[in-house]
C-alpha cells in the first residue's frame, strides 16, 4: 500500500471516545501513548488495524485505541488473534498481553503463535505482578517476592519471556521499558513492520502492586549500568560513561571494564540477523540480580516462512492445481448411481 | 433375511435364488482384519445395485488391541434392503467371524438360524486362548441353532496368492477380500466396484492388488463351485425417490454441508479444530478441499480452536469449530465469549460415550444439556440436532442460516452411530439450495457524523456484522457487559438485565423462523414417540412397524432443541403418553418436563450402542394398553 494516497493522520486520530482507566501512574499510560504516536508513521488507515487482548490491566488496552478491537477471554488473544488473521491477511493484528495472560493462562498460545509465527504484533506489558486481581504473584514474580498470595515470598522459579520466546523459534523478539518512550516506541515500531510474529517485552511499572519493581533499569543513577542498549553490528558497550562491556569467556558472558588492554573488539558483538538464536538467548539471560546489565532492543530479527501466509499460498496452489473447487463435482465423486 | 418369493435359478448366479426384502450382515475380525474396509466395499456395492443401505461400524478405542483378543474385535455392520430403511438392522443374518474372539463376542447378535461365516483355520489353541475360550465354541455346540459355515479362510486365500510371491504374513492381509468375495457371491453382488477401488487404492503396490483380487475372486468362487450353500439371495432395488445418490458417511455429510452453506452464503469457510474422535473426519475431509479456499487450522488445543473460530467470524469469515464432549468443556469459555459477541460460527460436537474420556469410539447422547447450558452466566444458544448421515448435510446448511440472520453462534450435535454411519445420499442440485444471504454494514464516509452502533438491531435482534477493514466502523467488542446499543462496557445494572433478556429473547424468537414441528402418524392417539439425533432411524422403523400392527402412536423426531419448535406445546397434550428414548439417562425428558410440565416416559440406554429397533417396539407396547399414564 502507497502512503502517498492516504491521508496523514494523527496521534489523536488513533484515540477512542472512551476514557482510559489504568491507575494513574501506571505504566500502561507510556506505552499507549508510544502506541498512538507510531501508528501514523505505519501508514495503515484505522480501519485496517486490530488489537486483541485477553484478561488483565494491560488486556483493556484495545478499547482505547480508535482501530477494531476484541478484548477477548483470559490468555486467548494470541488463538484469537491467529484465526482473524488466517482469514484477514490484509489486516494489522496486534495482541496485547500480560506477564499472566501471556504466560501463565496463555502460554501455550502465545507459544504456538509464535512458532507459527503468524504475522502478529505481540506486545507483554510485564510488571510481575497480578494487577487487576489485586497484587497476587505472576509467573514472572522473582523468587521470595511477598504478595498477596504468598506471604512468605514465592517460591516457584519465574520465567523469562524473552528466553521463552526465543525457545519458540520466534523471528522477532525485543525489549523495552515504558519509560523510555523514544526506545519504546522505535521498538513497536519495528515489531509493526517485521514481517512475522513479533514479540515485543516491556518493563512496566505496577505503581499499586508492584512499584519500583524495575527501578535499577529505570532510575537516573543507576539505569545506565544495569541497561544495556542493543544495536545491530555494535559491541555490547554500557555503564554511565559506556567503559563496560560484555565478553565471550568460554560459553559464558562476562562483564569486562574497558581499558587495560581490554578493547571494544574484544567484546561480543551484537547481531539481530544471525540465523542461530543463541547469542539473543545469551543476551535474553542477562540478568540484573547475577550482575549483569539487562538488554533492551531488537534481540532478534529474521526472516522466516509464515503460517498466515502459506496458509493463504497452499489455497492457491490447491486452487492452480485443481481449479477452483466445483461442489457439483465433488459431490459426485466416488461411486454414484442413479434412481429413475 | 425377510423372504418374500422364491425364483428360478440363473446362469451365472447361484443353482438357487431367493428374493429377499432385507439381510443385515456384519464383518467382524481382529482390528488388523480390514473388517471396516471389507463392510464399506460390501456398503458401497449394495448401494450401487439400488439397495438402500445404513451401517454401523464398531471399533475399539486401541489402534491396535493385543490381536486376537476380545478388545481387539471391529466389526461393521449393514443392512441393505428393497424398501426404505432408516437402521443398520437389529439382528444379524450373516456373521463373518475371521477369529474365535470375533465370533464369540458377536454371535449373540445373530437370529436364530442365522448364518455364521467363520475362519476355522484361525480356531488354534492359541487363537482360543487368546480369546479367552476354555473349549472351541466350533465344536462344544454353543452354535447349536446357527447355520455354521467353516471355511479354511487362511489357507484358501494363501493358496490363491502362492504363485505371487508373497510374504505369507502379507498373503493373510488377503483374507478380508477372500471373506468379501464368498458374501459377494452369497447376495449375487458385482466385483467391478471393488476391483475398482482396489486398483485405486492399491494399484501403486501392484502385487497387493494383485493379490487382493485373487482373493476376491477366489471367495466369490469358494461360494460358486462348493455345495455348501443350497440358496443365494437377492435384495431387489429399494424405491428411493428419482435422482442420482452417493453413498455419504455423516462427518462427510456435514463437511459437505459446510462447504454448501459456505458457497450459499458467499463466504470462505475456517475450520478451527483438534484432532478429537469422532469428530476428526470433519477436519480431515475439509483439509482435502483447499480449492474451494476451505482454511483448515488444526490448533494447539480445544480452546485454541474455539477462540481461533472467534477471531475468524470476527473477520467475517463463516467460522467452524468441531469437537466431542471433553472438546467442549474446554471451549466452554470461549463459547460464552462467542455467545456476547454476537457473532455468528458453528459449533459442532459429535457425541460419544461419557463422563470424561468415557467411550471414545461409542455412541452415546449425554451432552445435550452441557451443550444447553454448561456454560457460565445466563448464556443462550440454539443447538440443532442431526438425525441421520444425510440430515447432516442440510443441518450444516440450516444451522449456518440462523447463525447468520440472528448473529449468534449455532450448536450442531451429531453423535458418533451419525458420524461414522453411511446411508445413500440425494445429491440435491446446487440451484435448489436455500440461499443464505449475508448482510455487512456498508463504509461510512468521513463526513458522516452519526455514530455507529455495534450493538444496534434489526428485526430479529441480531445486531449488525461490521467487519474490520470497514472505514468509519471501527468498535471493540469484548467480553464485558455491553451497552445496549453502543456495545461500550457497562456495568448499569438495568442494563445488563436488558443484555441478558435480550440476548435470551433473540435466541427464542428463532423458533418464529423455523418450521413448525411436524407429526408422522395420527395427529392425536395413545402414544408419542419423541426423538432427537441419532435415535431417529430406530424410533421412526419402530412406529411404523407399531403402526402397521394398528397401534394409536406417532412419532415426533426434534431437528430444533434449542429453541423447541413453537407448535410443540399443543402437540404434546394430543397424546396420551410420551415416550422419549435416549441414548442418556432423559435429557431430553428433563427438558419437556421443566418446559411444558409434563411427565413423559424415558426409555433410556446408556452401554454405547444405539437402540434396537426391537427394544423401542417392546417398550411402545408395553405402555400402548397400560392404562395409567406412567
Ligand atoms: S493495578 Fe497496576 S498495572 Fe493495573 S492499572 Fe493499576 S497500576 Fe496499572
Amino acid at each position: 500500500m502507497s502512503s502517498a494516497e492516504l491521508p496523514v493522520l494523527t496521534a489523536a486520530q488513533f484515540a477512542s471516545d472512551q476514557d482510559v482507566r489504568w491507575c494513574p501512574g501506571c505504566g500502561d499510560y507510556s506505552i499507549l501513548a508510544q502506541m498512538r504516536r507510531i501508528m501514523p508513521r505505519l501508514g495503515i488507515p484505522l480501519e485496517k488495524i486490530v488489537f486483541v487482548s485477553g484478561i488483565g490491566c494491560s488486556s483493556r488496552f484495545p478499547y482505547y485505541m480508535n482501530t477494531y478491537g476484541i478484548h477477548g477471554i483470559h490468555g486467548r488473544a494470541p488463538a484469537i488473534a491467529t484465526g482473524l488473521k488466517a482469514v484477514r491477511p490484509d489486516l494489522q493484528v496486534w495482541v496485547i498481553t500480560g506477564d499472566g495472560d501471556g504466560l501463565s493462562i496463555g502460554g501455550s498460545h502465545l507459544m504456538h503463535c509464535i512458532r507459527r509465527n503468524m504475522d502478529i504484533n505481540i506486545v507483554l506489558f510485564n510488571n510481575r505482578i497480578y494487577g487487576l486481581t489485586k497484587g497476587q504473584y505472576s509467573p514472572t514474580s522473582p523468587l521470595g517476592q511477598v504478595t498477596k498470595s504468598t506471604p512468605m515470598g514465592a517460591i516457584d522459579n519465574p520465567l523469562h519471556p524473552i528466553s521463552i520466546a526465543i525457545g519458540c523459534e520466534a523471528s522477532f523478539v525485543a525489549r523495552s521499558i515504558d519509560v523510555n518512550i523514544k526506545h519504546l516506541a522505535m521498538v513497536l515500531q519495528r515489531a509493526a513492520e517485521h514481517q512475522g510474529a513479533s514479540f515485543v517485552e516491556v518493563y512496566q511499572n505496577c505503581i499499586v502492586f508492584n512499584d519500583r519493581a524495575f527501578q535499577y533499569a529505570t532510575d537516573r543513577d543507576t539505569k545506565l549500568d544495569n541497561v544495556l542498549e542493543l544495536e545491530h553490528g555494535k559491541p555490547l558497550v554500557f555503564g554511565k560513561n559506556r567503559e563496560k562491556g560484555i565478553r565471550l569467556n568460554g560459553l559464558d558472558p562476562e562483564v569486562v571494564t574497558l581499558g587495560n588492554g581490554i578493547s571494544e573488539a574484544d567484546l561480543l558483538v551484537h547481531d539481530e540477523r544471525a540465523p542461530e538464536p543463541s547469542l539473543a538467548y545469551l543476551l535474553s539471560r542477562l540478568r540484573h540480580e547475577d550482575g549483569f546489565p539487562e538488554a533492551i532492543g531488537v534481540f532478534r530479527a529474521v526472516d522466516a516462512a509464515r503460517y498466515d501466509h502459506e496458509l493463504n499460498r497452499q489455497i492457491q496452489l490447491a486452487q492452480a492445481k485443481r481449479g477452483i473447487g466445483d461442489l457439483e463435482k465433488l459431490f459426485h465423486t466416488g461411486d454414484t448411481w442413479t434412481v429413475t | 433375511m425377510t423372504t418374500s418369493a422364491g425364483s428360478a435359478p440363473r446362469v451365472g448366479l447361484p443353482r438357487l435364488i431367493r428374493d429377499i426384502e432385507s439381510a443385515t450382515v456384519r464383518f467382524a475380525g481382529d482390528s488388523g482384519d480390514g473388517m471396516q474396509l471389507t463392510g464399506s466395499q460390501f456398503t458401497n456395492t449394495s448401494a450401487l445395485a439400488g439397495n438402500d443401505v445404513a451401517t454401523f461400524p464398531d471399533f475399539p478405542a486401541e489402534i491396535r488391541a493385543p490381536k486376537g483378543t476380545r478388545a481387539g474385535v471391529s466389526g461393521f455392520q449393514v443392512q441393505f434392503s428393497a424398501e426404505e430403511i432408516y437402521t443398520p438392522g437389529d439382528k444379524l443374518d450373516v456373521l463373518v467371524a475371521m477369529n474365535p474372539a470375533a465370533l464369540v463376542t458377536n454371535v449373540s447378535d445373530v437370529v436364530p438360524g442365522g448364518l455364521l461365516l467363520v475362519n476355522e483355520d484361525s480356531f488354534t489353541d492359541k487363537d482360543l486362548k487368546l480369546a479367552g475360550c476354555s473349549t472351541n465354541p466350533l465344536e462344544d455346540g454353543s452354535l447349536d441353532g446357527y447355520r455354521v459355515v467353516r471355511i479354511p479362510m487362511t489357507m484358501l486365500t494363501r493358496k490363491s496368492v502362492d504363485d505371487l510371491g508373497l510374504s505369507v504374513k502379507l498373503a493373510d492381509r488377503c483374507k478380508n477380500f477372500f471373506a468379501m468375495g464368498l458374501v459377494y457371491w452369497l447376495f449375487g453382488r458385482d466385483l467391478t466396484a471393488t476391483l475398482e477401488f482396489n486398483q485405486a487404492k492399491f494399484g501403486d503396490k501392484a502385487e497387493i492388488a494383485r493379490a487382493n483380487e485373487r482373493a476376491l475372486r477366489a471367495g466369490w468362487n469358494f461360494g460358486e463351485t462348493t455345495e455348501i450353500f443350497e440358496l443365494g439371495y437377492r435384495v431387489a432395488p429399494a424405491q428411493l425417490a428419482p435422482g442420482t445418490y452417493n453413498n455419504i458417511m455423516g462427518n462427510q455429510a456435514l463437511a459437505w454441508g459446510l462447504m454448501a452453506a459456505a458457497r450459499q452464503s458467499g463466504k470462505d469457510l475456517f475450520l478451527g479444530s483438534y484432532p478429537i474422535t469422532p469428530a476428526s473426519d470433519i477436519l480431515h475431509e475439509l483439509s482435502r478441499h483447499k480449492n474451494f479456499a476451505v482454511r483448515t487450522f488444526q490448533a494447539e488445543d480445544e480452546i485454541a480452536a474455539m477462540c481461533a473460530v472467534i477471531g475468524a467470524a470476527f473477520g467475517g469469515a463463516m467460522a467452524v469449530t468441531a469437537t466431542s464432549g471433553p472438546g467442549i468443556a474446554l471451549k466452554t469459555e470461549g463459547m460464552g465469549l462467542a455467545v456476547i459477541f454476537e457473532l455468528p460460527m458453528l459449533i459442532i460436537s459429535v457425541q460419544r460415550g461419557g463422563p470424561s474420556t468415557g467411550l471414545p469410539t461409542k455412541t452415546e447422547q449425554a451432552d445435550l444439556l452441557q451443550l444447553m447450558f454448561g456454560r457460565n452466566g445466563e448464556c443462550p444458544m440454539p443447538v440443532l440436532a442431526c438425525r441421520c448421515p444425510a440430515d447432516c448435510f442440510d443441518v450444516a446448511l440450516e444451522a449456518w442460516r440462523i447463525a447468520t440472520r440472528f448473529m449468534t453462534p449455532v450448536v450442531i450435535l451429531s453423535d458418533g452411530y451419525v458420524a461414522n454411519g453411511a446411508e445413500p445420499w440425494r445429491i440435491p442440485r446446487l440451484a435448489d439450495l436455500p440461499k443464505i444471504s449475508v448482510h455487512h454494514p456498508e463504509p461510512k464516509d468521513k463526513d458522516d457524523e452519526t455514530p455507529f452502533y455495534p450493538y444496534s438491531r434489526d428485526d430479529f435482534l441480531a445486531r449488525p456484522w461490521a467487519l474490520p477493514g470497514t472505514p468509519g466502523l471501527m468498535h471493540r467488542i469484548g467480553g464485558l457487559e455491553k451497552e445496549d446499543r453502543t456495545g461500550n462496557v457497562s456495568y448499569d445494572p438495568e442494563n445488563h438485565e436488558r443484555m441478558v433478556t435480550l440476548r435470551a429473547e433473540k435466541v427464542e424468537r428463532i423458533a418464529d423462523d423455523v418450521p413448525l414441528q411436524q407429526v408422522h402418524g395420527p395427529q392425536q392417539g395413545e402414544v408419542l414417540v419423541l426423538s432427537w439425533g441419532g435415535t431417529f432411524g430406530a424410533c421412526a422403523t419402530a412406529v411404523d412397524h407399531c403402526l402397521r400392527q394398528g397401534l394409536h402412536v406417532a412419532h415426533a423426531h426434534l431437528r430444533y432443541l434449542n429453541p423447541l419448535p413453537a407448535n410443540l406445546g399443543d402437540l404434546l397434550p394430543q397424546y396420551r403418553k410420551i415416550l422419549i428414548p435416549e441414548l442418556n439417562r432423559g435429557q431430553l425428558r428433563m427438558l419437556i418436563r421443566a418446559k411444558y410440565l409434563r411427565e413423559t416416559i424415558g426409555l433410556n440406554k446408556i452401554q454405547g450402542k444405539p437402540f434396537a429397533v426391537q427394544e423401542i417396539v417392546d417398550k411402545i407396547q408395553a405402555i400402548h394398553d397400560c392404562q395409567e399414564p406412567k
